[in-house]
């Protein structure tokens, strides 16, 4: 099968919201009025560590249009995570509400809503709390020594492996196929690090949280995950699921920041005053009191023989999760399930995983989600061993990763939270995208170009290549439902959650080409937890292949009925009938417009409403692939790096809407590039946060982003619909081995911490003199 | 003709502001950024980043200038003139630069674009036919995470060749 007979697929189709958004229609969360809205302000915590000896809230009470101030006193302790992920969550019970213990620098500690901002503000300042400094630990390695501060102590939280040694989290998973590295003509081992880092989604925090006619509670909350937030509010506020609703508007960015529960606190402060009320983050509480990625430190293992087979594998990775474990698990086992697949090893394989509490700011769901971390050091380490076999680094990938048709042990073994499933590649374009990229990057030619040069200027090229998945196989599940109205258009209901990946479009070209409609002919909603079906959310690359997969069915289901209709109209049989150009079409030529199939179903024969449900999971998570080219200068007098050119070749499967699969390439690669160049977050000596805001937090902007140029690579995915595969989360893992190895080629330093700073670049280079 | 600021409570100003063409006379609080007046009264297209003049998400044309609404006093636009995303183009009645942006892909969540977009419009009316490192340079105060800036440069480049084309009326 390929995409050449689709009419609607494939196609770049206008994003739906895309004008509405440029002319600055009031779509987000914040953007409408609610009469009587109290405004919600949190109090931090200013210590790493500390128990909340006594808590006196009377003087901020005493502020004038202070309808609410809540403690840990005020509300149920249940133990919850704010993990938005499928029931049971994977990650340990260990987040309150509110509680009498803070772990971090920017913990939850009160919650005050007013008539004003400047009211709330000025009350938070007036709690009192008098707290015991407990002994902090920030450090991954400290954490797990005997001795250190235990950071949940607390006996009521659930699923921590290890709390007394600070683990979250922990994974070990070995293949033994003999005795280890004894095939090996060389052994290389490393270890790679990456830093706290922020999404930095434009759109910061936001929920409000007012009533309905009913009294229920309703939540218009920037979330990827509307079902979750439904479900662990509930929880969390001990309130049933049926008095909830959760509205997602749209949402500016999320990146995987806001697959996380945070609207238990505005809920409460609702519930308490029984009036609307918003809860917006500033820039600096987005960056220390949401989430982050996973800083990890992963030290990887391999063997290899002269001729270029790889014999044995590790891959021993810590993450740090802050101060609670959100992701704890999944985040970790995706840093191993994700990339070591990627290549074959003959003989052993082995992968030892922690997620670490420390006294830090959250990690959580990040695009890339272990991926990144994992890639970091496995293709750098390709790139070790290609060197010291005098292989070509891209005919030693060549040689080596998972081809059509090929499994790896890795897949059963480790799923997300869980074992996995058994699978083997059924598409891959690796192949195409390596070609693709060494063409369009000049790799032959600039290779032997760059190669000897002297001057304090140099520049090399460097190559990565990535795998991600297609959702999370037999965890995952979407639903859709598509009704059809007089005019022959449809209303698709989504639970899937377009936090601006354009979701809401290509869900609605999946449709309009099963009905042979046009993609302005669906009417799309977007997830309502009343309205809408359920879906798990935006997330684990799940929305095209999980969503995609149930708008698929549903439409198939449709079209049934629109034929049946049909068939009685045009006294046809209804086998004989096809669905094309808004109209149903005999063999014979006869056809009749949707309208009248639609008019005649509601009106006048047989009255029903042609509408149809269906759901969707797969058994399978078929991966993207992708290979990444970056050309680098580097000044070795002054250890900058310049990014010449990146190019960015994606085997995404058929892209629903080529336009937009570029776009979401390119935000992934340079938001990579990003992680590259300049991002990391700073603390203080005692875990405060010294660089939250976005001056001081470099991301790129548009004149010092380098060249990026994503190419799509066409494959069919047959377990896909349409032939598709995910395309969003991939292209962040690929910047930093990439933009490593080109560094490396350019002048020899090897780099093993991001970001690529000049002080690192020159102590590098500094090694190799 | 310029009037005087009024105040009509303590703490509270009326301005008066031609607001995407229409002369309007606007209660604004003491202290209060342009960014949070426009919001108040209703232009919810201007949107709050970072409130610290960092992410360009609050852009505003004040008097042929771009300048960010979250560091701007309110009562500093007083008697001036300001365009508003949506005073630029409709739904209806889109401007070149905002249908350039839908058509080259160029808006993923949407947030950054209202505040690009008249960044773009600023660059536009100074320099109709920008080059590239001249568009980014512009829209250098204009974050954005999610299309890494490449097709917000294309559609500049195409909203710039139509209008300096002549093919539409309105500049």
């Amino acid at each position: 099968m390929d995409a050449k007979n689709l009419k609607v697929v494939n196609k770049p189709v206008r994003k739906m919201d895309a004008l509405g958004l440029a002319c600055g229609e009031p779509a987000f969360t914040d953007d409408v009025e609610f009469k009587g809205l109290l405004h919600a302000k949190l109090l931090w915590s200013p210590h790493a560590h500390a128990r909340i000896k006594k808590i006196d809230v009377s003087a901020a009470l005493k502020v004038p249009g202070v309808k609410a101030v809540l403690t840990w006193k005020d509300l149920p302790r249940v133990p919850h995570t704010t993990a938005g992920q499928g029931y049971p969550e994977p990650s340990p019970y260990d987040t309150y509400t509110l509680d009498n213990k803070v772990r971090y620098v920017g913990d939850r500690v009160a919650a005050v809503a007013a008539e004003t901002l400047e009211a709330a503000r000025e009350a938070v300042s007036k709690i009192k709390v008098d707290y015991e400094v407990l002994p902090a630990v920030l450090e991954v390695f400290d954490a797990m020594k005997d001795g250190a501060p235990v950071i949940h102590d607390e006996p009521d939280s659930k699923n921590i492996p290890d709390a007394k040694r600070n683990i979250a989290a922990k994974f070990d998973f070995e293949v033994k196929n003999g005795e280890w590295f004894k095939e090996a003509d060389h052994v290389f081992e490393h270890s790679w690090s990456i830093p706290y880092l922020q999404h930095c989604a434009i759109e910061p925090h936001v929920s409000i949280a007012h009533f309905d006619n009913f009294g229920r509670l309703v939540l218009r909350t920037s979330t990827q995950v509307p079902f979750h937030v439904r479900r662990i509010v509930a929880q969390a506020l001990k309130i049933p699921v049926k008095k909830i609703r959760v509205v997602k508007p749209r949402i500016g960015g999320g990146f995987g920041s806001k697959q996380e529960v945070l609207e238990d606190i505005v809920a409460a402060l609702a519930l308490k005053t029984g009036r609307p009320v918003k809860l917006e983050y500033t820039r600096k509480e987005t960056f220390i009191s949401s989430r982050t990625r996973h800083p990890a430190v992963c030290r990887m293992k391999a063997g290899v023989k002269n001729d270029g087979t790889i014999t044995d594998a590790e891959m021993e990775i810590t993450l740090n999760t802050g101060a609670y474990g959100s992701h704890a698990l999944t985040v970790m086992m995706c840093s191993g399930s994700h990339t070591i697949p990627m290549y074959r090893v003959k003989n052993n394989i082995k992968f030892v995983g922690r997620s670490v509490y420390t006294n830090m700011p959250v990690a959580g769901a990040y695009r890339g989600y272990g991926a990144t971390q994992g890639f970091f050091a496995w293709e750098c380490l390709m790139d070790m061993m290609a060197d010291k076999i005098g292989m070509d680094p891209v005919e030693f990938r060549k040689l080596n990763y998972i081809k059509l048709g090929e499994g790896s042990p890795v897949f059963k073994a480790m799923g997300e939270g869980r074992e996995g499933v058994e699978q083997v590649i059924t598409s891959t374009g690796l192949f195409e995208a390596i070609q693709k990229g060494m063409d369009e990057i000049k790799w032959a030619e600039k290779r032997a170009k760059y190669a000897g040069q002297t001057g304090p200027v140099r520049r090399g090229v460097g190559v990565a290549c990535m795998m991600q998945g297609s959702g999370i196989p037999e965890v995952d599940m979407a639903s859709a439902t598509i009704k059809m109205n007089e005019d022959g258009s449809f209303n698709l209901l989504v639970g899937a959650a377009d936090l601006g990946t354009g979701s809401d479009t290509i869900l609605a070209q999946i449709a309009a080409e099963v009905l042979g409609v046009k993609t302005e002919d669906m009417i799309v909603t977007s997830s309502d937890t009343d309205v809408t079906p359920f879906d798990v959310g935006a997330y684990a690359s799940s929305t095209t292949f999980i969503s995609g997969g149930a708008a698929k069915k549903a439409a198939e289901k449709v079209r049934d009925m629109i034929l049946a209709v049909a068939a009685k109209i045009l006294d046809e049989k209804k086998e004989d009938l096809r669905l094309e150009g808004g109209r149903a079409v005999s063999r014979k030529g006869a056809s009749c417009s949707l309208s009248e199939v639609a008019n005649t179903s509601l009106y006048y024969y047989d009255q029903h409403q042609i509408a149809a449900t269906a759901s969707h999971y797969a058994h399978t998570s078929p991966p993207p692939f992708q290979a990444n080219f970056a050309e680098v200068e580097v000044d070795t007098a002054t250890g900058k790096i310049r990014i010449l050119d990146y190019v960015s070749c994606i085997d995404c499967g058929t892209a629903i809407n080529p336009q937009l699969a570029e776009g979401q390439n390119d935000g992934a690669v340079v938001n990579g590039i990003s992680h590259t160049l300049s991002e990391a977050m700073e603390f203080s000596a005692n875990g405060t946060p010294l660089n939250a805001s976005f001056r001081r937090y470099k991301i790129l902007s548009a004149a010092d982003t380098p060249p990026v140029r994503t190419f799509l690579v066409p494959t069919w995915e047959p377990n896909g619909p349409f032939g598709a595969k995910s395309v969003s989360e991939i292209g962040i893992n690929g910047p930093l081995p990439a933009v490593a190895n080109a560094v490396y080629a350019a002048c020899g330093a090897r780099l093993f911490d991001a970001p690529f700073t000049p002080e690192k670049v020159l102590a590098a280079l500094k090694k190799t003199a | 003709m310029k009037k005087d600021i009024l105040e009509t409570k303590k703490g509270n100003f009326e301005i008066t502001v031609t607001v995407n063409g229409e002369l309007k006379e606007l209660s604004v609080k003491n202290g209060e950024f342009l960014l949070d007046a426009l919001r108040r009264h209703g232009w919810k297209g201007t949107k709050k980043g970072c409130d610290t003049g960092d992410c360009g998400s609050c852009t505003v044309i004040l008097n042929g200038r771009a300048v960010l609404g979250c560091l701007v006093p309110a009562v500093a636009a007083h008697g001036g003139e300001l365009t508003t995303i949506e005073g630029l183009g409709t739904v209806r009645d889109p401007h070149p630069l905002q249908e350039a942006f839908v058509e080259a892909g160029a808006v993923q969540c949407g947030f950054c674009i209202p505040g690009m977009i008249l960044s773009s419009k600023a660059l536009l009316d100074r320099a109709p036919r920008p080059t590239e490192a001249e568009i980014r340079k512009a829209l250098d105060g204009n974050l954005c995470r999610c299309t890494g800036y490449v097709k917000q440069v294309e559609a500049v480049k195409n909203a710039s060749a139509r209008l300096a084309g002549g093919k539409r009326k309105r500049g």
